[in-house]
């Protein structure tokens, strides 16, 4: 079983936002849905390499900041042209405000 | 009997088309017709990494060959359609083949201008196709000289590249700054200032008068100013490929002009991306043509399903990017029209600015910053433009006030 890592408060990510979490020379985007969960995915669209968090949330969606690459972050999966290679997901919990990941 | 759907033009646009085909349920034949050898391939790298990067390029495949053939598309290479036989609906290719199309769709694209004064030879370069990126590199070696005339996109790109690559580097530009056309002046002097402390040298206000390869390139400037150089590369903008389309009599206005449905004025031939003018419903209705990856994407997307009779719209906002150095610039939106501008400072030295109409309705925002600082702002102002919004401009200044906030009004 791998370790829980700590990645942030759950405050640090504001509702319906995402935010940048490196941790072993990885990369990782943590996102808050408009209904108060958590989730985490890899940091980088699997179009171009571009780091998700510098994009824009809507409900359930990621949308990569340089070519609109859709993602469900919830799930990973890619939402059409010009991504069509899902992204892949991390399990995620909090315990005492703080958000943690599972990255094994 | 459903002859098939044919695609002159195997860029972006026409390779999203042929998908968008299938994606929406067409199972009858689709062929794909490309001038060039090479599968269909994303352009924007051709100014950038494949100059750029450290590793011999690697043309950047839409299509490669198994999704081609799971897909069941007839890719057809170097061999450019020469006419459109209309009576008979046919595309005859220049190898004398005949294929016949219950629909066409003209992808055709944009070629580079020409610049008449400049001689040719091996050291005078345009860049459209990866050839072109990888002879341009061959000539970028470090401490190589190269010049640039034209200070636009594709000129500014390859500058910053070539200064990656070591090469020592002069633009030169005809008007009196770079990105005289569709760029807010802050945001050109942005990219200037960005240039120059990358040791690129921009020579504005300048024409060219001559440009001969003897070896050396020599370029001669109205000043009488000679610049000598390893390579000449003339980035002057680029004419939509018309010629197919004028040929077969199709009606032509700075492009192949289409309506808002993206259809010709032949009931069964389509234009999407580069190579056709259409109307703007968000701007009034005018007439534009956009040289733009997400327009060619959207664009062949929407035409593969008009050519299925689906009679959609084309509605969206015009959106541009382009990557120099560490610094990514992005235009949302049209400005021309504008009454008053206004200014969000991201911090770090992002910034953007905000266009809007007399009556306030927000009509394109333009960002730089480095990294992809301004991307998400710019995305939310996008559909605060589709939505014709008329924010309030203190709140467009104020980076307090998430712009997510405005939409929601």
């Amino acid at each position: 079983m791998t370790d829980w890592i700590e990645a942030c408060g759950a405050g640090d990510i504001d509702e319906e936002d995402v935010i940048r979490f490196d941790h072993g020379g990885r990369t990782f985007a943590i996102y808050r849905s408009p209904d108060d969960e958590y989730f985490a995915t890899d940091g980088l669209c699997t179009h171009e390499k571009v780091h998700l968090a510098d994009g824009l949330v809507m409900d359930e969606i990621i949308e990569c900041p340089k070519h609109n690459g859709r993602f469900n972050y919830k799930t990973g999966a890619a939402k059409g042209a010009p991504v069509c290679v899902n992204l892949r997901t991390y399990p995620v919990k909090l315990k005492a405000g703080k958000v943690y990941l599972q990255i094994g | 009997m459903d002859a098939g759907m044919v695609i002159i033009g195997a860029g972006e646009c026409g390779a999203r088309a042929a998908l968008a085909l299938r994606e929406h349920g067409y199972d009858g034949p689709i062929a794909l017709i490309g001038e060039e050898a090479h599968l269909p391939y994303e352009r924007p790298p051709l100014s950038k990494e494949a100059i750029a990067g450290a590793d011999v390029p690697v043309a950047k495949t839409t299509l490669t060959a198994e999704r081609i053939a799971d897909a069941g598309i007839e890719f057809i290479g170097s061999s450019p359609a020469v006419a459109i036989e209309r009576a008979a609906k046919n595309v005859r290719l220049a190898d004398g083949r005949a294929i016949a199309y219950s629909k066409l769709l003209l992808a055709t694209g944009a070629v580079p201008r020409r610049l008449p004064l400049a001689v040719a030879g091996p050291r005078v370069a345009y860049l459209r196709t990866f050839d072109d990126a990888l002879a341009i590199r061959a000539r970028l070696t470090p401490g190589s000289r190269v010049a640039i005339v034209g200070g636009g996109f594709i000129g500014l790109e390859l500058a910053a590249s070539a200064r990656k690559r070591g090469a020592a580097v002069t633009v030169i530009e005809a008007q009196p700054c770079i990105l005289m056309r569709g760029v807010p002046a802050d945001i050109a002097a942005t990219v200037h200032a960005l240039h120059a402390a990358n040791g690129v040298e921009i020579a504005c206000g300048e024409g060219t008068t001559a440009i001969r390869d003897d070896g050396d390139v020599r370029i001669r400037l109205a000043n009488e100013r000679i610049i000598e150089a390893d390579l000449v590369v003339i980035g002057i903008g680029a004419a939509p490929a018309t010629a197919l389309a004028e040929s077969a009599g199709l009606a032509i206005d700075n492009g192949i002009a289409v309506d808002g449905r993206l259809r010709t004025s032949a009931a069964h031939i389509f234009a999407a991306g580069d190579c056709c003018s259409f109307p703007l419903a968000l701007y009034g209705g005018r007439r534009v043509r956009l040289e733009a990856w997400r327009n060619a994407q959207e664009q062949g997307a929407l035409a593969a399903r008009n050519m299925l009779g689906a009679e959609l719209e084309h509605t969206a906002v015009p959106w541009f990017w382009s990557d120099q150095y560490d610094f990514s610039l992005q235009i949302a939106g049209l400005a021309d029209g504008a009454s008053s501008a206004v200014r969000r400072d991201l911090g770090g030295g992002a910034f953007i600015l905000f266009h809007l109409a007399a009556d306030g309705q927000l009509l394109s925002a333009s960002g730089i910053g480095p990294g992809n600082a301004v991307a998400r702002d710019i995305r939310l102002a996008e559909m605060l433009i589709a939505r014709q919004a008329r924010p309030n401009p203190s709140e467009l200044i104020s980076s307090d006030v998430k712009l997510k906030k405005l939409l929601a009004a």
